[in-house]
């Protein structure tokens, strides 16, 4: 063998080494592609060039781009310490080398790292900018709530019925599931206190105030947000990303006749009917309860309401509704125009406009609270 | 050419939503190394062809081959590895949005080889080099390109892993018309360089003339006419008639014939 003059010999599957006195011969065989990269480049990092290496490629199998730059990159590192010498390679591997060295490019790719204090600021002033879009919002929708009735005609009963039947009636069933749930478990709770005392007749007065005036409006206005409100952004938000929103704007269709205001109207006339039938769902699942728990008649629970449940809170509840209606619409609607062409922001802005609707509903609820208890009703 | 390797077949291929039938026992196939088009009315279901070819959809009957696999017999490691060898590109990009174009293009090879980072950034480099965008727009988020930026960043997407096989739903479609020819260039370019097989829906007469080496045309849910260029001229369906033998299909015809000479 050292008659040869090769000193080292080296089987590799990609890659056969010959370590010569004067010269290392690398034959480049099999595949040199993007699955057997890391392997060939292991075998290719271990190699210490002499004083000649002959790179040959006469054996090769399949050389892919990965294979290629791969190449590229060691060609050029041996290149800086001895003499490089390429055989065996085909017509076509030329033009493909030719083709990859054409676009390798030097320039780096910018990162786009944002710092902890950029971020925060960013989303601080995003936070900022979107209360001065709802501002703009609130104000356009109030100039074509006011021009609505300066000019009737424009009035889109279709659109409002339309969106009734789908956020109001559609919602029906649900809205009784919950509301009795929450009468029944009202009185269950209250049952076993009011025994002890033997005030067992006073869980009509408690269950009557408590769900007419509080809890169907609330029960009621959070079904919606998270029924209606949401539908309301993905809709708007899917017209949007398909430019159905500019193209209505080119018609001179104006979105907030068109597809804002009718959805807004249609929930304020929505929401108060389904609380009223909340209040009955409700009740009838706290008569359930009572006659359940503590024996008493449906007969005498009804005589005992029309006595101590007066009007105002049945209409204290009710006269919630068209404003919590118009805040789920407004804020869904919002949400829906905030989206923007990828298709994260529309999960994003309809997570949004749930939780923005059910946080502004309870707080506009806690302050209807504060401002009668004020007036003293 | 005699003793071509298939690289697509499609075998009686029927293709029907309840009533509606699109496709009715229609056959085609790819040779290897073909640039090869679809063509065909809107309507005539050369986008549900190719769905049904990339396993998107289910033909109704008949069978489809692709790379030597049944598609109607093929099994989830099979179809999982099928999948590997073949780059799509989509009408309207279909980039994730969420991703910058360069995590886009390196989403495969993160997913599937073991390539260092080095590697993986070079790789990407050169396909975003190569389909003619500049490195900085590798940043760039899908929402923050023009069309024709996001047709050419789908496609170095589709070339991440070198496929055997690009389909191309339109390519040219969307871009302005130098925008287009070098498309087109680069599309041959990567067939002569890679090997690559390509089958595109294009109605771009450019295209057809100029880099398509066979095509078919689909019409009343058959191939009405199939093969290279001057096959197809001879035939005499309307569709055809209508859309190679009006004065404009006539006049660029000949300017390239001109060029071909020249």
């Amino acid at each position: 063998m050292s008659g040869l003059g090769i000193i080292f010999f080296m089987n590799h599957t990609y890659l056969h080494l010959e370590t010569h006195a004067d010269q290392t011969v690398i034959h480049a065989v099999g595949e040199w592609t993007l699955y057997n990269e890391p392997v060939i480049e292991k075998a290719l990092a271990k190699i210490q060039p002499g004083q000649k290496i002959i790179w040959d490629f006469s054996d090769i199998e399949s050389f892919d781009s990965a294979g290629v730059l791969l190449f590229m990159r060691y060609y050029e590192k041996f290149k800086t310490q001895c003499d490089v010498k390429i055989t065996g390679y085909s017509e076509e591997q030329e033009r493909m080398y030719r083709l990859l060295l054409k676009h390798r490019i030097k320039e780096a790719i910018p990162e786009r790292s944002e710092g902890f204090f950029y971020r925060m600021g960013k989303s601080v002033y995003a936070g900022y900018q979107v209360f001065l879009q709802f501002l703009d919002f609130t104000g356009h929708i109030l100039v074509s709530f006011l021009r609505y009735f300066v000019q009737p005609r424009n009035f889109r009963y279709k659109e409002i019925t339309y969106h009734i039947e789908r956020s109001g009636a559609s919602a029906m069933l649900i809205i009784a599931l919950t509301s009795f749930l929450v009468g029944m478990v009202i009185s269950y709770q209250s049952a076993v206190e009011l025994a002890k005392f033997g005030a067992d007749i006073f869980i009509v007065d408690l269950a009557g105030i408590s769900i007419t005036r509080e809890l169907a409006p609330l029960i009621t206005a959070i079904v919606v947000a998270g029924r209606s409100g949401s539908a309301y952004t993905a809709q708007i938000g899917a017209m949007k990303i398909t430019e159905e929103i500019s193209a209505m704007r080119t018609m001179g269709f104006d979105p907030f006749y068109f597809l804002i205001l009718p959805r807004t109207i249609a929930l304020m006339i929505a929401l108060p009917l389904l609380i009223f039938f909340a209040d009955i769902v409700g009740i009838m699942g706290s008569m359930f309860a009572a006659s359940l728990e503590l024996n008493i008649s449906y007969g005498q629970f009804i005589d005992r309401l029309q006595e101590v449940l007066s009007v105002k809170h049945f209409w204290i509840g009710i006269i919630k509704g068209p404003f919590f209606a118009m805040l789920i619409a407004m804020i869904g609607c919002f949400r829906g125009l905030l989206v923007t062409d990828d298709t994260e922001s529309i999960g994003y802005q309809t997570t949004a406009s749930v939780v923005n609707s059910i946080f502004f509903v309870i707080a506009c609820d806690a302050l209807f609270s504060v401002i009668l208890t004020e007036w003293g009703i | 050419m005699p003793g071509m390797q298939k690289v697509i077949e499609a075998k009686d291929i029927v293709t029907s939503f309840g009533e509606t039938v699109i496709h009715d026992r229609l056959s085609l196939f790819v040779n290897k190394g073909e640039i090869y088009g679809i063509l065909g009315e809107s309507g005539a279901g050369k986008t549900l062809l190719l769905k049904e070819m990339i396993m998107l959809l289910k033909p109704t009957a008949g069978e489809m081959w692709v790379l030597g696999h049944k598609l109607s017999e093929i099994g989830y490691q099979d179809a999982q590895m099928l999948r590997r060898q073949w780059g799509v590109l989509f009408q309207f990009g279909a980039l994730f949005t969420s991703l910058t174009v360069a995590e886009n293009i390196a989403l495969q090879l993160k997913e599937y080889t073991h390539i260092d980072p080095r590697m993986c950034d070079e790789i990407v480099k050169t396909k975003i080099s190569m389909v003619g965008l500049p490195a900085r727009a590798g940043a760039l988020y899908p929402s923050e390109l023009s069309g024709g930026m996001i047709k050419r960043a789908a496609l170095a997407r589709a070339l991440a892993m070198d496929p055997k096989l690009l389909f191309l739903d339109e390519p040219t479609s969307g871009l302005d018309p130098i925008g287009a020819r070098n498309f087109d260039a680069l599309i041959l370019e990567l067939r002569e360089l890679l090997g690559v097989t390509v089958v595109m829906i294009t109605h771009d007469l450019d295209s057809i003339y100029s880099i398509v080496d066979r095509f078919s045309v689909l019409a009343d849910k058959h191939v009405v006419a199939e093969g290279t260029l001057e096959n197809v001229l001879q035939s005499d369906h309307p569709f055809v008639e209508k859309f190679f033998k009006n004065e404009y299909a006539k006049k660029r015809l000949e300017k390239r014939v001109e060029a071909d000479v020249q």
